[in-house]
């Protein structure tokens, strides 16, 4: 086991006293709590740290902690992060985002943000539903799933976060259960230490709307083989798993995203040479 | 097999277990007072205030004693928390307070067996007599939640349906 | 005066084209000659006519040079030279010739084409290709270059060190060949009975500058302070984005490639929340994507800066043609009530001070701030004198740990500016939000925090102190009579209708010009003691429904009787029309 030395910040250094709106029950309340021990693991202060999310019951998450957080518009919170982070390569970056607002409206932010590989976590409470606007099929949830937008179900094959992931090109791929606190506390650890784009997926069940994944506590299960760094073995076994498989999953080597840095700041004024004549 | 060698080290888990559970009780308090359970939040209150004591009396015994500081990941506990913190996914706004007192005495009798279990395991003097010390302490707890149990007459009641639709907020 | 009409004897403006296609070089040719002449000491401006291919489609230079500095381009042309006349007629309608001018062909190629000629319109035939043929590499473009040389009386030596720098990748032979041409082109020139003999130049006071309007927005922005860009290319912004990608790296800045514009905004906010000043630049499309999270930006308090240079629309429209018609949604385009600045250069020049100015008040009022230039400035290259140093930076009031205080980053305050706290700062932690939150950041849905909040915003761009920059305003010093003329106008048609108020003047004509650089807020007080007492006001702008009279309007009781000159691009409002357009109403 990997003894870490005990960080100068305890968990409850990261909460703020906003309490929650979720759902008593709502798998978040956990992320929430393994977030916080992670970050006290990590030993950041709760002042370098910055949690960047979009719009959903997941997005709600910064202003619970008590570190910098920015909840922005529906969809589009791996963009902040990536200015964020590019701009203060200094903070601690940590996305948050749902299955709604990080798989479908930010869909394409998903894959450039993989490709992109800048040093910063992506983590998405997936609970395979739109909760806040009533329980909506989202781009993970079943196709046989009813509710009253879809009628029967949507019909349509679900979104294969992790496998898309790996394919744009994340560096860091691991799916946990919420309920795990252990488990995603260390994955949450490890995802922040990798270098490039770390992409943790958290199965969070929503009470509310689906009170079938209160049985994901019994489904998930702990994988039973070790992290590849090969793309193609990390593929081949993401899609041929049961879908509940739990741990890091993949670590890659990928150079993490930089801008050209110059070794010389120039005064502005001289960019205004080239205009002369 | 614990990995609980010495009384400083079981006296650091002991602390860490009321340290969470009194933050769990609260945590769920505020769920509670959120969601206009006020039967619950009361509950919850009043637990996290015996769990709270209950810590600041260890924290007294380690005064004087070697205890290492342990990080967050490195507790050897069992499952994948402290034993003694109530599951939050059990949780549901419209319980009653017997089925949260049902899950309270899960976490509580967790919590005993942890140190029974480490009583039994351990060949540490020490690490036995605070090990028997804090089982009874627990048991003490189990039985009362127990008591505050039976004031609530035994029923396999589901959790009854709120009639209002749900907001939507997004 | 300036005279729109050319004549033997020497002038102070001339406007001509070169036009080719299939990769034959009118582009080069004019900006080699705008350089020189800006060497030689002359001002000029530039544009340019394409079709829609990406290589070797017709393309027109339109090069206008005078001895006064220029802000627009005239409306008729005193030569044209046509290097071929292949779909030349395309651009007839943007390069209407003088009845007195000329037009020069390769007899290779057969009679110009009658749009083109039209009546009284002299003729000559030069063989371009032929001569260019008579020397190894020799271009006809380089032959055509050396007609306007003959023509203009530009002074021929500063046309070989523009080509000794242009072509100095490609060798002594290159250079020698172009300069050869340049020379042999001047010669066939000098024998032509017709000559546009520009006077010759004042002397330079600070030196000439050659640039772009994108460039400009650029440059002002990174005066200004930004060190972070967001970028998707998008036409005809593209450029500001290319230039900004070298520099910001020199000083110490970064510029993301994002992969579409609701990234590249969101990027800006990110970085702008870090602390860095930020900026992203668009056309009318991007913009479009944009404005959800300008809201954000305007919600959440955080400054950035979007370029906006506007070209026709709606939906794809025009990608390289100017118009003004995105004023609407840079002032409504958000939902709610999203207080924000928008402001618009009012020439190539003015694209660096008001770019810069942008950046000043974004992070002095911690809002976004629209810049409203457009393909006409954007993409024009002039020689301007050196501009001056303004004094301008970003200035954003910052949040510092002051111990046991409790940090409000959402106070509300007497100018509605909250010191903001940086990612980093101990003991500033908050939350930014685009819901509505309280004082502290935290989500409310409560009467008083909306109302508070709203109020602070709006509050701290209403009240600020815009100084004098909010507007040009001008007369053109004829005497001042009951007859007096206003003309209102915003941004690039700024050039034009100075120009139009000079040959007014000539015919005694009184006309005051009152042109927004600061199109919102509107300066109700400001701007009616600008138009008080105006008579006759003139309001001309470059879209099909009128939005700029409709803005005005909507927010104030014009003085006098109005009326309003408005058209869509890609046919540019020019300095006559605006003239006859006052000459007529006189009359009337």
């Amino acid at each position: 086991m990997n003894i870490m030395q005990p960080g100068p910040f305890k968990a409850a250094n990261y909460k703020s006293d906003v309490t929650p709106v979720w759902c008593p029950g709502c798998g978040d309340f956990h992320v929430l709590l393994s977030l916080t021990k992670a970050l006290a693991e990590l030993g950041a202060a709760p002042e370098n740290v910055a949690l960047v999310s979009g719009i959903g019951c997941s997005s709600r998450i910064p202003a619970y902690t008590n570190c910098y957080g920015f909840h922005g518009v529906h969809g589009r919170s791996l963009a902040l992060g990536a200015g964020l982070k590019v701009a203060r390569p200094d903070l601690t970056v940590l996305v948050m985002s749902g299955d709604g607002d990080g798989f479908s409206i930010g869909g394409n932010h998903f894959l450039h943000a993989c490709r992109r590989n800048i040093d910063m976590t992506y983590v998405v409470m997936d609970n395979r539903v739109y909760g806040m606007t009533k329980g909506q099929p989202s781009p993970t949830t079943e196709p046989d799933w009813d509710s009253a937008l879809s009628p029967g179900g949507t019909g349509l094959s679900p979104f294969h976060p992790l496998v898309i992931a790996l394919a744009s090109g994340a560096n860091f791929v691991a799916r946990e259960f919420s309920g795990d606190i252990k488990g995603t506390t260390r994955t949450i650890v490890e995802a922040v230490r990798h270098p490039g784009f770390s992409f943790v997926e958290i199965l969070s069940p929503c009470v509310t709307f689906r009170p079938d994944e209160r049985a994901w506590k019994t489904q998930t299960h702990v994988a039973s083989v070790e992290a590849t760094d090969d793309p193609a073995r990390a593929a081949r076994r993401i899609m041929t798993d049961d879908g509940f498989n739990t741990g890091v999953l993949y670590r890659g080597r990928r150079k993490p995203y930089e801008h050209h840095v110059t070794d010389r700041i120039v005064d502005p004024a001289i960019l205004e040479q080239e205009f002369a004549i | 097999m614990t990995g609980i060698e010495t009384a400083g080290e079981l006296l650091a888990h002991a602390y860490q277990m009321e340290l969470e559970a009194e933050e769990r009780y609260t945590y769920l308090a505020q769920q509670m007072e959120l969601h206009n359970n006020a039967d619950l939040a009361k509950l919850f209150r009043d637990l996290a205030r015996v769990e709270g004591v209950h810590a600041g009396d260890i924290l007294e015994q380690m005064k004087g004693m070697a205890v290492p500081e342990i990080a967050l990941l490195d507790y050897k506990w069992s499952g994948n928390e402290s034993p003694e913190a109530l599951d939050m996914g059990d949780m549901h706004y419209l319980m009653t307070p017997r089925q949260a007192l049902l899950l309270a005495l899960k976490a509580e009798q967790n919590a005993f067996d942890f140190f029974n279990h480490l009583l039994r395991a351990t060949s540490d003097n020490e690490v036995k007599r605070f090990a028997a010390e804090f089982a009874e302490e627990e048991q003490e707890h189990v039985e009362l939640v127990q008591n505050e149990l039976e004031k609530y007459p035994e029923s396999d009641e589901p959790i009854r349906d709120d009639m209002d639709p749900p907001v939507s907020q997004g | 005066m300036m005279p729109d009409k050319a004549s033997n004897s020497a002038s102070r403006s001339i406007l001509f084209a070169i036009v080719g296609s299939g990769g034959a070089g009118a582009l080069t040719a004019g900006a080699i000659l705008l350089e020189a002449a800006g060497k030689a000491g002359w001002y000029g401006i530039m544009s340019r006519s394409v079709g829609p291919q990406i290589r070797g489609g017709e393309a027109a230079a339109l090069v206008r040079l005078s001895t006064r500095p220029v802000d627009c381009m005239a409306e008729t042309f005193d030569f044209l030279i046509a290097i071929d006349w292949r779909n030349a007629d395309r651009f007839a309608a943007e390069m209407p010739l003088a009845a007195n001018g000329l037009v020069i062909g390769d007899p290779a190629n057969g009679d110009a084409p009658d749009a083109i000629v039209g009546t009284g319109v002299n003729q000559a035939h030069i063989a371009m290709k032929e001569l260019a043929g008579s020397l190894p590499g020799g271009r006809e473009n380089m032959i055509a270059a050396g007609l306007a040389v003959g023509l203009t009386g530009l002074p021929i030596e500063n046309l070989t060190s523009v080509i000794a720098s242009k072509l100095a990748g490609k060798g002594e032979e290159a250079i020698e060949t172009g300069c050869k041409c340049v020379e042999i082109g001047s010669h066939h020139a000098g024998l032509l009975e017709k000559s546009f003999a520009l006077e010759t130049p004042a002397a330079s006071q600070n030196g000439r500058w050659l640039i772009t309007g994108n460039e400009a927005v650029g440059l002002g922005a990174v005066r200004g302070g930004i060190r972070f860009a967001a970028a998707y290319p998008i036409t005809p912004a593209t450029e500001v984005l290319e230039w900004l990608a070298p520099a910001l790296t020199k000083v110490g800045g970064a510029l993301v490639q994002a992969e579409d514009e609701l990234a590249s905004i969101n990027m800006a906010i990110g970085a702008s929340f870090g602390g860095r000043p930020s900026i992203t630049a668009t056309s009318g499309p991007g913009l479009a994507l944009m404005v959800e999270s300008l809201g954000l930006a305007a919600a959440a308090e955080v400054p950035i800066v979007v370029i906006d240079v506007m070209r026709g629309g709606p939906s794809t429209g025009i990608p390289t043609k100017s118009e003004q018609s995105d004023l609407n949604i840079a002032i409504y385009g958000c939902h709610g009530d999203a207080p924000h600045l928008v402001v618009a250069p009012l020439s190539v020049a003015d694209c660096l001070f008001t770019a810069q100015w942008a950046v000043h008040l974004a992070e002095a009022m911690q809002t976004p701030a629209i810049v409203l230039s457009d393909q006409s400035l954007g993409q024009a290259r002039v020689v301007i004198e050196q501009p001056a140093d303004v004094a301008f930076i970003a200035r954003r009031e910052l949040f510092k740990d002051a111990g046991d205080e409790i940090y409000n980053r959402y106070a509300v305050t007497g100018s509605g500016v909250s010191p903001m706290a940086l990612p980093g700062t101990t003991g500033g932690q908050y939350t930014a939000d685009g819901l509505t939150h309280t004082v502290k950041g935290i989500p409310s849905s409560k009467n008083l925090d909306h109302r508070e909040q709203l109020d602070k915003r709006y509050r701290k761009i209403a009240d600020f102190d815009y100084g004098n920059h909010w507007a040009a305003i001008e007369h053109n010093g004829a005497a001042g009579t009951h007859e007096d003329f206003t003309i209102l106008t915003w941004g690039s048609l700024t050039g034009a209708a100075r120009e139009a108020m000079v040959t007014l003047a000539d015919d005694g004509i009184g006309v005051r010009l009152v042109a927004l650089r600061l199109i919102a807020p509107f300066l109700k007080d400001k701007f009616l003691a600008a138009v008080h007492g105006s008579q006759r006001i003139l309001v001309v702008e470059q879209t099909h429904s009128g939005q700029f009279h409709q803005y005005l309007r909507a927010n104030c009781d014009l003085p006098g009787e109005v009326r309003h000159f408005h058209r869509p691009g890609p046919q540019l409002i020019g300095p006559t029309e605006i003239s006859t357009q006052i000459r007529n109403w006189r009359r009337s």
